[in-house]
């Protein structure tokens, strides 16, 4: 039976066998692996670019103190992004689950209807929840805009819910019963995670640090937005550090989330709080398109 | 003659979506055809699974009619000087037209005339130029591209094309996909491409491979299938929705029975229903009595289940997912629905009404308004205050965070479980019916007066802060609660008029809008559920449209009497008075004047009027008592009398005071005997006009 650092492994080998680039986790606290400059900046533009990476994605408001055998906090997602999508995107995509010893002779997979959308990076796309013998195992979504603008090529981005998947293949009823290798479980490796977090999402985390958090990161946000903005000399324009602001977009969507899992946002608040993430990173997208083109010495 | 095959192969298209692609594309093949002038001889059959469109069109004709163009230019006088040459005007026809101007001849008009045969392009040439705009003319509601920013849009990325005319592939080329004549099986169970040069090869290489074309053919396989797996005294509950969504989801059904822990029939059949037949998409199996049973069918896309994989698989999220939904019913119970009112102000009902904890507030005030205008007995009136406090607090709970399909049921039963009253817990159960415009209104009057006053309230408060619907667009789905408030009012028979309903909604500019916006929901109403004719409809509300049920109880009489030959008649008499009082256009001195006795003509009009009076007398006292239909039956008894009036006596006399009483007297009549219904406005049959 494959642990489920061996289901890791063999995805990323077989993604790498693909020509994708095998990146390592972003390093800020994300909801979801599109979030990440891999997958939100790099789908702009016309360049392409193939990429996997696992991204430990982080939902406040799902956490459950480690009580419920399928809902986490923290979970982890191997994202896949190629771009743009080859013709036989979806037979690539079924063949990684041979890889990981999954008979799709014996099994009952579908593609079923599922469009996304994410109101705070301004960005949706249409595709299919993949279901296996009526389990969610990936969202396949061919990306139409980010960041509010069309996309030049269309990417095609699969997400694998690895702790499903793994807890499929063990047949195990909890995914904390997941055998993570040999010796350790799940639990023994991410039990404590849960508790503890659910514990600051719910109950600890500091209403007012974290608003003024927010507010700290988006402020510093739109000063970098408002640098780029100005007068800059062709070098200065290619080197600003627009990356550096999408961190800060990112640091604010995740505090938006913990507020909202600690209750402190209020109804007329929350609309306008995603509107605020949400025009962050759509100005970093903007800005981001304007620098490919010094990046790639069109606009010198 | 010649047949056409034409398939568009994609990924997966969603399952809802199928149907109207299928309709589309047939009506977008026709057209062509129509604008073509190629006339189908055979049969035009569109078939489709989730990876294919299929079109079969069989005996087109090989190529166009011929066809005579004439063209006409200058006359002779113009086209030729003195001298008889051509002149400018002639030759600039002549070359327009592309010939020399020794081919043109002068037709019997006397211009200069062309007339010339076109020949008729081959099929293959033409639907070669058209079968593109065909395929992308398929309307979806969210489509996308794949070939990247402006390339041609469908629903999911189209991978291949066949378009075959008897065996010769007719070439389209668009977004990255040129048609051939090689089509692709089910995903995991066909082997390989399968080259086909013809419709009955395509069917027979689609069989071979897996696929089930015909989408009938799935619908019987899987019903047929998921029968004789069941044990005797087993029965499917054979959803129509979820069969469709299936047909359109599958290549190759197949049936898979699968069982649950009993322990599970605990929860709440709701919930059960929903988890299998919404989220998992399995149908439920109940036994002989209709309980349901710890049985379930799955349906997967695939040819079969030897080793019970399949069954498994399905039975293991069945159970997580039931567990999941035994957690939330422990978990939500650590709390009582009176516990939840609190969180309400952190659920939003509109960012500018604000929570749903106000909305409950204006709730229990349009419940209280209701009870008092209603004269709701003391008890009722209590249970719908108690059923409105609670009725939104479920959103609140674990198990509708996870289930928002059955908001108000979750809060029936919960309230059921915490001991509220049976008439409390079935109120807040059925507060958000009616769902449309059919399935059933709440059953209780606690339950009615709690969703009108639901409804009441959305529609006062979106009306106040703007969001009215306009034009066909309704994002909010407030045509749907109006209609809910009229089906409540009238399938509740309660008696309240249109006047006190919009005050308990809003006041100011914004009730005469919503009074209108109701009106034309009742009017709605009536004629599409209540099967009466528009006319009936205007004709009741005409007379009046201040209490709905009351609308609804006249226009009910007069369905009864409105075929009978003497109705008829009368609706015609009465549209002739209409007319008279119209064209004699003295609308203000009749208004004014008295009818004055002396002025009466012994014979017909005295006649008239000395019937008129028991009839008058007659139609107080049965309208008082709401029996239109005998008040109707009164009137009707008038036609003789009416007939001879028209008969002998001229109502636009000479002497201008004799004629001005006539006026005056048929607008009185007029008046008297439209209290239930305005019968100038119904149309009369054939046969009485």
């Amino acid at each position: 039976m494959l642990t489920f650092q061996e289901i890791v492994m063999r995805l990323k080998a077989y993604w790498a066998r693909q020509g994708c680039i095998i990146q390592e986790p972003f390093d800020c606290e994300v909801g979801a692996g599109t979030m990440c400059p891999e997958t939100f900046l790099r789908v702009l533009g016309s360049e392409p670019y193939n990429v996997a990476y696992v991204q430990p994605s982080r939902r406040p408001a799902d956490g459950r103190y480690g009580e419920n055998p399928n809902r986490l906090y923290k979970h982890m997602q191997l994202q896949v992004i190629l771009k743009p999508a080859p013709e036989d995107v979806v037979d690539l995509y079924l063949k990684s689950l041979e890889e990981i010893g999954i008979d799709l002779s014996k099994h009952d997979c579908k593609l079923e209807e599922d469009n996304w959308e994410s109101p705070t990076l301004g960005a949706w796309g249409v595709g299919w929840q993949v279901m296996l013998d009526g389990l969610e195992i990936t969202q396949f979504t061919y990306f139409q805009q980010c960041g509010g603008l069309d996309l030049d090529v269309v990417p095609a981005e699969l997400t694998y819910g690895l702790e499903r998947l793994a807890a499929f293949i063990q047949d195990v009823e909890s995914v904390y019963d997941i055998r993570w290798n040999d010796r350790w479980t799940y639990a023994d490796v991410r039990l404590a995670d849960e508790e503890q977090y659910s514990a600051y999402n719910f109950e600890e985390a500091d209403v007012g640090f974290v608003w003024e958090e927010f507010n700290l990161h988006e402020a510093e946000c739109k000063r970098l937005l408002e640098r780029y903005a100005s007068e800059l000399a062709p070098l200065e324009r290619r080197r600003f550090p627009l990356l550096a602001a999408f961190d800060q977009t990112l640091k604010c969507s995740h505090l938006f989330n913990t507020l909202q899992a600690r209750g402190a946002i209020s109804v007329t608040e929350r609309a306008q709080v995603i509107q605020r993430v949400r025009n962050l990173a759509v100005a970093v997208a903007k800005a981001w398109v304007d620098q490919q083109r010094y990046s790639a010495g069109e606009a010198v | 003659m010649s047949n056409l095959l034409l398939e568009v192969g994609t990924e997966e298209i969603p399952a809802r979506l199928v149907p109207g692609a299928m309709r589309d594309l047939e009506k977008g093949f026709r057209s062509a055809l129509r604008e073509l002038d190629l006339k189908c001889e055979g049969q035009i059959s569109v078939d489709a699974t989730p990876r294919r469109l299929a079109l079969v069109a069989e005996g087109l004709p090989d190529r166009q009619r011929d066809r005579t163009e004439t063209l006409t230019g200058p006359s002779k006088q113009i086209a030729f000087d003195p001298d008889g040459n051509p002149t400018r005007a002639a030759l600039g026809f002549a070359r327009k037209a592309g010939v020399a101007v020794e081919e043109l001849e002068l037709g019997d008009d006397g211009k200069l005339t062309l007339r010339r045969t076109i020949a008729g392009q081959r099929t293959h040439d033409l639907l070669a130029r058209v079968l593109a705009d065909v395929v992308l003319g398929v309307r979806f509601p969210r489509s996308m591209y794949w070939m990247g920013k402006g390339s041609p849009r469908f629903i999911r990325p189209i991978r291949w094309l066949v378009a075959l005319l008897d065996g010769d592939v007719v070439p389209v080329e668009f977004a990255g996909v040129r048609s051939g004549n090689v089509t692709w099986g089910h995903r995991r169970l066909g082997t390989g491409p399968i080259t086909v040069n013809s419709a009955e090869e395509y069917r027979s290489g689609l069989r071979a491979n897996a696929v089930l074309l015909a989408a009938e053919g799935r619908a019987s396989k899987i019903v047929a299938d998921a029968e004789a797996l069941l044990p005797a005294g087993y029965e499917l509950r054979c959803n129509q929705r979820l069969l469709q969504t299936l047909v359109f989801e599958t290549e190759h059904p197949t049936a898979v029975l699968g069982s649950f822990d009993e322990s599970y029939l605990d929860l709440p059949e709701e919930v059960l229903e929903t988890v299998m037949l919404v989220h998992q998409k399995y149908f439920a199996v109940e036994d002989s009595s209709g309980a349901m049973t710890n049985r379930f069918v799955a349906i997967a896309n695939s040819a079969s289940d030897t080793d019970g994989v399949i069954r498994r698989g399905h039975e293991r999220v069945l159970r997580a997912r039931f567990n999941d939904a035994r957690f939330f019913w422990q978990f939500d119970q650590r709390s009582s629905l009176s516990d939840r009112l609190e969180e309400l102000k952190a659920v939003t009902f509109q960012a500018s009404l604000g929570s749903y904890w106000s909305k409950t507030e204006t709730n229990l005030e349009a419940v209280a308004h209701l009870n008092e205008a209603l004269s709701v007995d003391a008890s009722d009136a209590k249970g719908a205050l108690r059923a409105a406090r609670l009725a939104k607090t479920d959103l609140t709970t674990e198990m509708v965070g996870e289930f928002p399909e059955l908001q108000g049921k979750i809060g029936g039963l919960y309230a059921t479980a915490q001991g509220e009253s049976q008439e409390v817990a079935d109120a807040i159960y059925d507060h958000y019916l009616p769902a449309g415009g059919s399935g059933p209104i709440p059953r209780s009057l606690v339950g009615q007066l709690v969703s009108l006053a639901d409804r009441l309230a959305t529609l006062g408060g979106m009306f106040r802060i703007g969001l009215m619907p306009t034009g066909s667009k309704d994002p909010l789905a407030l045509r749907r609660a109006a209609l809910g408030v009229i089906r409540i009012v009238l399938e509740g028979s309660l008696a309240i008029s249109l006047d006190r309903l919009v005050a308990i909604a809003c006041a100011g500019d914004n009730a005469p809008k919503l009074r209108d916006f109701l009106l034309d929901r009742l009017r709605f109403w009536l004629q599409e559920s209540g099967g009466f004719g528009a006319d009936s409809a205007d004709a009741v509300l005409a007379a009046s449209d201040a209490v709905p049920v009351d609308v609804l109880a006249r226009a009910r009489a007069l369905a009864e009497v409105r075929h009978t030959s003497d109705f008829e008649a009368l609706a015609v008499s009465f549209k002739r008075i209409r007319n008279i009082l119209e064209q004699s256009g003295t609308a203000e001195s009749v208004h004014g004047a008295k009818l004055d006795l002396a002025l009466l003509e012994d014979g017909a009009e005295a006649d008239l009027h000395a019937s008129l009076q028991p009839v008058g007398a007659r139609i107080a006292e049965c309208n008082a008592k709401r029996d239109y239909a005998t008040s109707l039956r009164a009137i009707a008894t008038l036609r003789p009398a009416l007939d001879r009036y028209f008969d002998d006596v001229l109502v636009m006399a000479e002497d201008d005071a004799v004629r001005l009483n006539r006026l005056v007297f048929l607008a009185s009549m007029l008046r008297a005997l439209s209290t239930i219904a305005d019968f100038s406005l119904i149309d009369a049959g054939p046969a009485a006009a």
